[in-house]
């Protein structure tokens, strides 16, 4: 409840019909991130991870994000659609393809990674 | 404090060191429950082991699916490794409608599907997410039983395996918990039990399915490795796989405990009753016939048929060399009318290639038609030909198990035996042992042109008997054995 209460930004006019509850999703300026943070409850873990991702997305991704919050204590049914397993899950929904990142998010070179905003072979 | 009932239960040798008796859910599944003595822990999970197409799968979903539809007991499937449109054609062929169970809400299936490709894992986590949906699905169906297969893909799709030990720890203490009775399938490892060891985990009851090809033919299988609390089964049991599904046959050796019948039946030759102490067969006892090809095994073993039938009894006639019109006319040559013992439902030829399938795929089949049929008399004609079908010490060991199980039950059995050599002393299984009566058949030549046959009673227990070598005739008339005052 309260991770999904200081989930702020980005603002938006325009809304996707799907989802209701959790966060409301108002796109930016392309590209827009569309991230789903998969936590159960409000857990030291699942708040270091919100922590860690919304520093991130800052730094890396300057504001041409959303982040949606699921709780799956409060609705355990969304579990399924994701394949959710682990939780925090970080699923990046767009752009595709689908990516996951399962854990607190504490690596950020290896969230990066994950999130193919770096290389990852050693080409640089 | 202690009720009478559960001192009793403290001193009974085959409850083990448990003081209260470990309450037990059946599965259902056709001899498992007799196996375990009376199914799984309820409660606790029991841990399901074996190679690829061992048959994990269908054991536990069959557990979920008789549980829904026989003990009011709805169940949840989690499963790793197939999806549910698989789970459900899989089934489907078995006769089992499982979105009809779906929908009734006797039975949830979450597929879960752990893409590793997809996944970068940082940090710290848990498995809350598995046990959301395991516990979701409980809920939905209110679920008494739970399947988790095969609960170790969490090793292969997540990297952190010191988390999925922990995290599989937590989660078998949860269902513990929850009151569920569940199922754990894994794969089989090459020095533990279970690749990744969960029978640390899961330590209360462990099942081993195995399935082996020996020179083409496939046997399957199954043993209690271990029960804790519960006396149960020690033995690899024979199971099938067929279109109902999976059944145990839980024919072992049953030990010298069955009472023996001092009843004789007629051996449906007048003259060989004579030999046999004047009064024929022991009811119950098991009687060998060995010749060499040609002398006659198959007629005496139809006479025997023949003259069950006439007193009114039911036969079971296994038939591994000939078809059942082929015995039939055969048998007409020689005066024995099986045909109408056929139309009155007496008897039953039950004909099949040894080679078809294996030899504990016969032994169950055997097993199956004779639980059904409830024979007085039983024909094994040839048994030879079973040996075809496995090696010389699992022919043995099958042998021992029928012959236990029909002694038990007080039928009398006829196995025909083909001899090689005139040598009959080294009967090719050794099986004679087993046997009550040998009957041993011969075809001597007789000057230039002829042969003749001749019949001895090597033995018969519990009886005097005929010990001469006698020579007998086939005509349209039957069996005339000659010598007799």
């Amino acid at each position: 409840m309260a991770i999904s209460k200081r989930i702020t930004e980005p603002k938006s006019a325009s809304r996707r019909p799907e989802q209701n509850k959790t966060q409301r999703i108002r796109p930016f300026k392309a590209p827009v991130w569309e991230l789903r943070l998969y936590v159960a409850g409000m857990t030291p873990t699942s708040i270091r991870a919100f922590e860690n991702l919304k520093k991130l997305c800052e730094e890396h991704l300057h504001g041409a994000y959303r982040i949606q919050v699921v709780d799956l204590l409060e609705s355990p049914t969304l579990a399924r659609g994701d394949q959710i397993i682990a939780v925090p899950t970080l699923v990046r929904r767009l752009p595709t393809p689908v990516k996951k990142i399962i854990g607190d998010l504490s690596n950020t070179e290896r969230v990066l990674v994950g999130l193919d905003l770096r290389p990852t072979g050693d080409w640089r | 404090m202690a009720s009478p009932t559960t001192i009793k239960k403290k001193i009974a040798p085959s409850s083990g060191t448990s003081a209260l008796a470990l309450e037990k859910v059946p599965t259902g599944i056709r001899g498992l429950d007799q196996v375990t003595h009376g199914g799984f822990p309820r409660g606790r999970t029991a841990l399901v082991c074996g190679g690829p197409g061992a048959g994990k799968t269908l054991l536990g979903l069959e557990f979920l699916v008789r549980g829904a539809l026989l003990y009011n007991e709805p169940g949840v499937c989690i499963a790793l490794e197939e999806t549910s449109e698989e789970l459900i054609t899989n089934m489907a062929s078995l006769g089992y409608d499982l979105p009809a169970l779906v929908r009734a809400k006797r039975l949830a299936i979450d597929y879960v599907h752990i893409e590793r490709k997809q996944i970068e894992e940082t940090g710290e986590y848990d498995l809350e997410g598995l046990f959301i949906r395991l516990r979701a699905a409980i809920e939905q169906v209110k679920a008494k039983r739970v399947l988790l297969d095969t609960i170790e893909l969490l090793f292969l799709g997540l990297k952190d395996e010191g988390i999925v030990r922990a995290e599989l720890r937590r989660l078998f203490h949860w269902l513990k918990d929850a009151g569920v009775t569940a199922v754990v399938t894994a794969e089989i490892g090459d020095r533990s039990l279970t690749r990744y060891g969960l029978e640390e985990y899961v330590a209360d009851c462990v099942i081993m399915l195995d399935h082996r090809v020996n020179e083409q033919i496939s046997t399957r299988r199954l043993r209690v490795v271990k029960y804790r609390g519960s006396s149960h089964g020690t033995n690899e049991y024979p199971f099938l796989i067929d279109d109902q599904g999976l059944s145990v046959v839980p024919i072992t050796s049953l030990g010298l405990t069955h009472s023996a019948s001092s009843e004789r039946i007629s051996s449906g030759v007048p003259d060989l009753d004579l030999m046999l102490g004047q009064q024929g067969f022991f009811r119950g006892s098991s009687i060998l016939a060995t010749g060499t090809a040609g002398t006659g095994k198959s007629i005496f073993a139809a006479a025997f048929a023949s003259a069950a039938c006439a007193r009114g009894e039911r036969v079971l006639y296994f038939a591994y060399e000939e078809s059942p019109s082929q015995i039939l006319r055969n048998m007409r040559s020689v005066g024995i009318n099986l045909e109408k013992w056929i139309k009155r439902g007496l008897l039953k030829i039950h004909a099949t290639r040894p080679t078809a399938v294996g030899l504990e795929a016969h032994l169950a089949t055997m097993y199956q038609d004779i639980q059904d049929f409830e024979p007085g008399v039983v024909v094994v004609d040839p048994v030879t030909n079973l040996i075809t079908a496995g090696d010389l010490v699992a022919v043995k060991a099958m042998l021992t198990r029928l012959i236990d199980f029909l002694k038990m039950k007080h039928i009398t059995a006829m196995f025909t035996n083909l001899v090689f050599s005139l040598d009959i002393q080294e009967t090719v299984v050794g099986i004679s042992s087993l046997m009550d009566t040998w009957l041993v058949l011969r075809d001597n030549p007789h000057g230039e042109s002829e042969r003749v046959r001749t019949l001895n009673v090597l033995k018969s227990r519990g009886m005097p008997h005929d010990t001469r070598t006698r020579t007998f005739a086939l005509s349209d008339k039957g069996i005339k054995i000659h010598g007799n005052q």
